[in-house]
């Protein structure tokens, strides 16, 4: 074949490559620095509550500091309740929370008539939306004085009630996401079900629940993030007070509710207190995130 | 003259040898088709010529390509080759605006924004692309609103807005029906007198009705390239004699 | 039928489907009434105590004059200020992320877990951070400034995140068209990506708008509790959230029951506008496609 030599016609030649275009090397540089700030964002606060929390853990020191059960600041800085309140809190919530979540995004995805999820739908994402001292407020008006009546007791600021509160807050995360990744699946899953002659409900159940597994575990640590992470409503409906609780029906402070209550006046090793107390918060979403992908990735193999 | 030169290309998507030591020659002012069993690199072909393929991640290429002489791989301006190049897709993908928009989109992009010029350049392209007077009245209506067939017009005239000297088409009729098939047909048998055509088309009957020369490519390599009747009606080898006599393909 | 199908196990696999069916049903239920509760509840008891002079007045503590009109230019401020930092921010980091950034490639992991990270950190933290950094290291005291950079850091990754979703979702053949045209990449992202993906880049601020508006811990702890109309963003403003947390504190008076509630039904009025907000917008973008 024959090679051919540069054109020899003058002006048809392309252009060499500009050997630096400055408009695109300086939207990249925009772009990428726009990138940076969500990298420095996160190093920034880590590093902010880590540098402040330190402190008061060495002071006090840590199995002190996590196992102590007296919180008297400045003297003694012991989270033990603040840690169970957290956790029961939690877990009362996901209990209560969970299977109406999972069962509404089986109704939503599978059961109910097109017409109804439609209705169905845009209330979840509403029940999202409504800001969580609104919850709060509707737990002190409502939970917290029926408490009092059914269990005939002087205040119904409660672990009871803060559960009941977190319970309806996680709804709206665990059924959105669920509903969607049980959407998400081939339909070769169910028909395969229906044409062994199983039930709708046995397929969706049997079939489609574990093989969504994974969607409705992370669903469920959105949900349970929530929760823990919760501070307003959860200080509204609960008490308070930094005493070990005894029992569901007395008051309790969660992490996030002593961060807030005592940050606006806490000074010195008070305040590096909290910090820590943020540390563990921040320690126990590090565990559960953790936890999702080790299970996740566990049902991979 | 020859307009594009290929010689000794090879293209690697990642492991996958998908053009194996490719050499050929696309003459000016004439439609060159490209045909094949689909997977046999003829789209991966086309779109080293204007290098669409630096948008895909992985792809290696080795050999050249020539442009009016020049390796188009070496350190050019690629925006420039594209503006000399065009293409028209298999899918017509009009952007989300208006007719007018869509012509004049390539030469704004260029900072060309004297209103005269731009009225004529698209009354003049969608002229050329035969389109004019289907939608002189509705210029500024969206372009989603055309036929499948007239979209794709709109996609040529695009193209041929900003005077290119190659239009590359891939399988540019493959979503239309037969009557703005024909259509496109007609368009390239026009537009052939100013412009160097490259073709991929899955039709053996559409590269015969409106090819000057055929290549016919199998698994990445170059099979047989020549005249379209010599390709069609004397085939050299026994694969290409196979594919155009229909056994398969 | 297989001989070992026993009509006896298969009527009680049916009655328990009859169960499954009753709780799914019963399930759901329970989600619609919780919300219908909810809302019904603060609706029916602060709609009627919801009134011009409520939402224009100004706001006295003795109790004289109850309006929130403070709280509403608070709350105003807040979302604007917080989105002009997080918005340009989000959106182009989600360009980096979708056009420019490598498949793959370590900066894009980096980039891709430190947002995730950033949308795992409780919101008590931010408020703790955010009052240590914004108001005392950075001086810039309890403010409208230091509530909406803490909030920004709160909403960067929904921005980034939904902006994502709505880039990769823009069809490749714009992408293809624009770049055969010979036009640079700026161009075609400015020109054909972006105004594409524009209905999804207003949902994601919509969304980050009811976040702004519903946070409260956060933003007592940064931007404090002034009930005056803020004059600068270097000063203190109480926000619509902040004050119902607030006047819940002091329940005592019938007077101060209805502040509440009404207070409750403006934020859950506020939030039905913005749900139908993103609503409309979705429905356009089925039309449009």
């Amino acid at each position: 074949m024959n090679t051919i030599t540069k054109a020899q016609i003058k002006g048809l030649q392309l252009e060499p490559n500009k050997a630096i275009d400055m408009k695109e090397i300086f939207f990249h540089l925009l772009f990428l620095s726009s990138a940076m700030v969500g990298v420095l964002s996160v190093c920034t606060i880590g590093w902010f509550v880590f540098n402040e929390g330190l402190p008061a853990i060495s002071e006090a020191g840590v199995v002190e500091f996590i196992t102590g059960k007296e919180w008297l600041p400045p003297a003694l800085y012991g989270i033990l309740p603040m840690i169970v309140a957290s956790i029961i809190s939690t877990t009362g919530a996901v209990i209560i929370g969970v299977p109406i979540a999972i069962l509404t995004a089986v109704f939503l995805a599978e059961i109910a008539p097109k017409w109804l999820a439609d209705i169905v739908r845009p209330a979840v994402e509403l029940l999202a939306g409504i800001p969580s001292v609104v919850y709060g407020f509707f737990g002190l008006v409502i939970i917290v004085p029926a408490i009092e009546t059914l269990f005939n007791i002087p205040a119904g600021n409660t672990i009871l009630a803060g559960i009941i509160v977190l319970a309806i807050m996680i709804l709206p995360t665990v059924i959105t996401i669920s509903e969607t990744s049980i959407r998400a699946l081939p339909p070769i899953y169910k028909e395969g079900a229906l044409a062994l002659g199983a039930s709708h409900i046995y397929s969706v159940c049997k079939v489609l629940i574990p093989a969504a597994k994974s969607g409705i575990l992370t669903a469920v640590a959105l949900g349970v993030a929530r929760a823990i992470g919760e501070t307003m409503a959860i200080i509204m409906v609960m008490g308070n007070a930094p005493a070990m609780p005894g029992s569901l029906l007395e008051p309790a402070r969660t992490l996030t509710a002593n961060i807030a209550m005592e940050m606006s006046y806490a000074t010195g090793v008070h305040a590096s207190a909290l910090y820590a107390t943020g540390i563990v918060l921040l320690a126990f979403i590090v565990l559960l995130n953790g936890s999702l992908l080790y299970l996740n990735r566990k049902r991979a193999y | 003259m020859n307009k594009l030169a290929v010689s000794n290309l090879d293209l690697y998507y990642g492991e996958n040898h998908a053009l194996k030591d490719i050499s050929i020659n696309i003459p000016s002012r004439q439609v060159t088709a490209l045909i094949g069993p689909s997977g046999c690199g003829k789209s991966t072909l086309l779109r080293t010529l204007n290098r669409m393929n630096d948008l895909v991640a992985g792809v290696k290429i080795s050999g050249t390509v020539a442009f009016e002489g020049e390796d188009i791989y070496a350190d050019i301006d690629v925006k420039q080759l594209r503006m000399r190049v065009g293409m028209v897709f298999q899918k017509p993908n009009p952007f989300p605006m208006s007719i007018y928009e869509n012509i004049a989109f390539g030469l704004k992009a260029q900072g060309v924004k004297d209103k005269a010029v731009l009225d004529k350049v698209v009354e003049d392209s969608l002229r050329g692309a035969a389109l004019w007077d289907e939608v002189k009245d509705r210029l500024n209506s969206p372009a989603f609103g055309l036929s499948g067939g007239q979209q794709q017009r709109l996609c040529i005239a695009r193209a041929i807005a900003m005077e290119p000297e190659v239009i590359l088409m891939d399988e540019p009729t493959s979503a239309l029906d037969p009557i703005a098939t024909h259509k496109i047909e007609e368009l390239m048998d026009e537009l052939r007198k100013k412009f160097t055509i490259v073709i991929v088309t899955h039709s053996m009957n559409q590269a015969k009705r409106i090819s000057d020369r055929t290549a016919f490519f199998w698994m990445g390599e170059l099979i047989e390239q020549g005249e379209t009747h010599q390709v069609f009606n004397h085939p050299q080898d026994s694969r290409t004699r196979g594919y155009v006599s229909g056994e398969f393909g | 039928m297989s001989q070992y199908i026993d009509p006896k196990t298969s009527l009680a696999r049916q009655r328990k489907d009859k169960l499954l069916y009753k709780a799914v049903w019963g399930a759901a239920a329970i989600t619609i009434l919780f919300l219908l509760w909810v809302v019904w509840h603060i609706l029916s008891n602060g709609l009627s105590h919801v009134s011009w002079e409520f939402i224009t007045g100004a706001y006295t503590r003795i109790g004289e004059a109850s309006g929130i009109w403070a709280m509403i230019v608070s709350t105003i401020y807040m979302v604007l200020l917080s989105l002009a930092f997080a918005a340009p921010i989000g959106i182009m980091t989600a360009i980096y992320l979708t056009e420019y950034a490598k498949l793959g490639s370590k900066m894009v992991q980096v980039i891709r877990f430190c947002t995730e990270s950033l949308a795992g950190i409780p919101s008590i933290v931010y408020g703790l951070f955010g009052m240590t950094f914004f108001v005392t290291t950075l001086g810039l005291g309890f403010s409208i400034l230091s509530g909406a950079l803490t909030l920004a850091m709160l909403i960067l990754p929904v921005i980034i995140r939904t902006t994502e979703e709505a880039l990769i979702a823009v069809s490749m053949s714009y992408r293809e068209g624009g770049y055969a045209l010979g036009c640079s990449k700026i161009y075609t992202i400015w020109r054909l990506i972006l105004p594409s993906a524009l209905p999804g880049i207003v949902t994601s601020i919509i969304l980050s708008t009811g976040r702004v508006i519903g946070e409260s811990a956060p933003v007592f702890l940064t931007a404090g509790m002034v009930t005056q109309i803020p004059e600068s963003v270097l000063e203190s403003g109480r926000t619509l959230t902040v004050h119902l947390y607030k006047l819940t504190q002091e329940l005592f008076t019938q007077y101060e029951w209805d502040q509440a509630y009404a207070t409750a039904t403006v934020l859950i009025v506020l939030i039905l506008f913005l749900n139908l907000a993103t609503k409309v917008i979705a429905t356009k973008l089925n039309k449009s496609a």
